[in-house]
């Protein structure tokens, strides 16, 4: 209860402020193109006023309720595979986002392995790893589109292509500060027990690693998110949730563009609520055994 | 004797191997331009000069990076792997002829930088002079001040800062079609994109900087019957310093991407978004690269500033001073 109670005021809040803006927004469009046609005399209220407001056709800001009626029509009104549920784009955004993030990590995890164990990775290849934390690589995603386009790939192939460098980054750089983790007193322990350099790394280096892994699966499914929407951008792709947002910004569907926003932050919040609860899972056991 | 023993230390092995790995690769690349000019030229010809020269960079780079002593030792092994990665691109991308379509070579993406800066520059500006920079600075200013603002209010406190670390979650990149419908084509649009992503991450470090300073040091303050504001001045602020220098360095990044991705929704005819995304539709690949370099120096060169930065405000602190 004390948890909830001031992120439930914030929350209000935030519910309060957007009907406000919606008001505020509208206003002039209302004023200018709705309220003329209903009184001709220009006799109209403030009530009027709000009840146009927050009811219009193509409004800058549509109210909360006008999003969740586009949400739910769309959701409930037709059949998962057609193109107009929205829970179908959102499907194919996750699917990329998903393959992107499992051959990410993976990658991330062997290239992380291969540098703590050679002395010449880790002092050519990391810092490289390193600095392109600091530039936009997501910048390169056109050109990945273009040169797997034009070697015959579509379709998932592509997306998934730069959700998983995108993933692929964080996820290298959080191994192989991981993977370094262990004390040396612990090295040296498996040392005298004669454990090969596979069974220290199976028996000490991968358990202390999974604590940096996690923060940095959160990090890189949420980039992996962003790869796979920017990557449904320029294709004209007909299908996923960036190609929503570009559609509906073509054609001026508020109401849509703010559905696929919906719908994309709560993919957002799922993937890495799933990605919470592996944790959980993996360390729990982790503990156990 | 003296010389042959001299001529086997580490560091001379190493510079052997990167000399050799030198004299071969000019070679390679003579043979590669000579060898482009015979009509039946086949990339198989070339076949052995290309792996030994690879074979002799793998070498000179393990050798580097065996050597121990001097700090830039590391730098120089990173620095010496980057160009050699730039050399068998170049190499590879002549040899087998790969079309410049799919693969530009970094002698063509140097040259579009130099024939195309003006374009590019005018890029620059208009993405990173206007919308980074102010959308950057407005974005970690709020913030920074909203943090500051809901110090003294712990039940504001309770309830954004969970929303705020949600927002990491989400892709608010995703907004950018709404600011463009809102702001119109031009920079202000990427401007405010780019306040809403940095706003949550400074927002937060805010809060967890202002958290950081010790009971000791708060006690101390008290003794010293210090109020609220001294307190905040002198004490929690300057503790609260390199939360925020890492939030300002995380946000940097975020609003390159910010902004060159929501030039990708609409734009003017000018940025670096823009040119990104319309060249890639016309194939000219050089001038996107260029672009990309670009983008990529301007994220590095502000990481570096920040860094800088960083070491004059929190010279006092352990992970500053201990470099």
């Amino acid at each position: 209860m004390t948890r909830w109670l001031p992120v439930a005021t914030v929350l209000a809040l935030v519910l309060a402020l957007w009907y406000a803006g919606a008001v505020a927004l509208n206003r002039a469009g209302a004023v200018e193109r709705v309220l003329p046609n209903s009184h001709p005399n220009g006799d109209w209220t403030l009530r009027d006023l709000v009840g146009v407001t927050l009811n219009m056709q193509r409004p800058v800001l549509p109210a909360p309720h006008q999003v969740a009626a586009d949400l739910s029509s769309s959701i409930l009104d037709w059949p998962l595979n057609s193109p107009r549920n929205l829970l179908y784009h959102t499907a194919v955004t996750a699917q990329s986002t998903l393959v992107g993030f499992v051959l990410g990590t993976l990658l991330g995890v062997l290239l992380a392995a291969a540098i703590v164990h050679s002395r010449t990775l880790d002092r050519a290849l990391l810092p490289w790893i390193v600095a392109s934390q600091t530039v936009p690589v997501l910048a390169i995603a056109p050109i990945v589109l273009v040169i797997l386009g034009s070697l015959g790939f579509s379709g998932v192939a592509p997306k998934a292509t730069i959700a998983m460098y995108l993933c692929f980054f964080p996820v290298t750089v959080a191994m192989v500060q991981g993977l370094r983790a262990p004390q040396r007193i612990e090295t040296e322990l498996m040392h005298t027990y004669a454990a090969s350099r596979l069974q220290a790394f199976w028996l000490l280096r991968m358990p202390s690693a999974l604590p940096y892994l996690f923060p940095s699966l959160r990090v890189a499914i949420a980039a992996g998110l962003v790869g796979a929407m920017v990557a449904e951008l320029p294709t004209g792709a007909q299908a996923g949730l960036g190609a929503r947002l570009l559609t509906g910004s073509y054609y001026g569907n508020t109401v849509g563009i703010w559905s696929a926003l919906v719908l994309s932050a709560l993919l957002g919040l799922v993937l890495t609520l799933a990605v919470a609860g592996l944790e959980r899972l993996v360390l729990r056991r982790g503990r156990v055994a | 004797m003296s010389l042959a023993r001299a001529a086997s230390t580490p560091t001379a092995r190493a510079g052997w191997a990167v000399l050799s790995g030198t004299v071969l690769a000019a070679i390679l690349w003579w043979l590669v331009t000579e060898a482009r000019k015979q009509p039946d030229f086949k990339p198989l010809h070339l076949a052995v000069p290309l792996v030994a020269t690879l074979l002799l960079a793998g070498l000179g780079v393990r050798r580097v990076a065996a050597l121990d002593g001097k700090p830039w030792y590391a730098t120089a092994t990173a620095a010496l792997f980057g160009l050699w990665i730039l050399y068998f691109w170049q190499v590879g991308v002549t040899l087998f002829n790969v079309p410049r379509v799919l693969l530009p070579s970094p002698a063509w993406i140097g040259q579009m930088l130099v024939d195309r800066w003006d374009t590019l520059a005018r890029d620059f500006v208009q993405t990173v002079g206007k919308a980074v920079v102010v959308g950057w600075a407005l974005g970690s200013g709020l913030g920074f001040a909203v943090g500051v603002a809901i110090d003294r209010a712990p039940f504001l406190q309770r309830g954004l800062l969970p929303l705020a670390n949600l927002t990491s979650t989400v892709p608010l990149v995703a907004v950018a079609p709404i600011m463009v419908m809102w702001f119109g084509f031009e920079w202000p649009s990427k401007a405010a994109v780019v306040v809403l992503m940095t706003f949550f991450p400074m927002l937060v470090a805010t809060l967890a900087g202002l958290q950081a300073a010790g009971k000791l040091e708060l006690e101390l303050m008290r003794t010293y019957a210090a109020s609220y504001a001294r307190t905040l001045i002198d004490l929690r602020l300057p503790m609260a310093m390199p939360f925020i220098f890492s939030a300002l360095k995380v946000n940097a990044t975020l609003a390159l991407i910010g902004a060159i991705v929501a030039e990708f929704f609409g734009s003017p005819t000018v940025g670096l978004g823009f040119r990104i995304s319309t060249e890639a539709a016309r194939m000219n690949m050089g001038l996107v690269w260029g672009a990309i370099v670009v983008a990529a120096v301007t994220g590095s060169v502000a990481y570096a500033l920040l860094v800088q930065m960083e070491r004059r405000v929190a010279f006092w602190h352990p992970s500053v001073r201990s470099k």
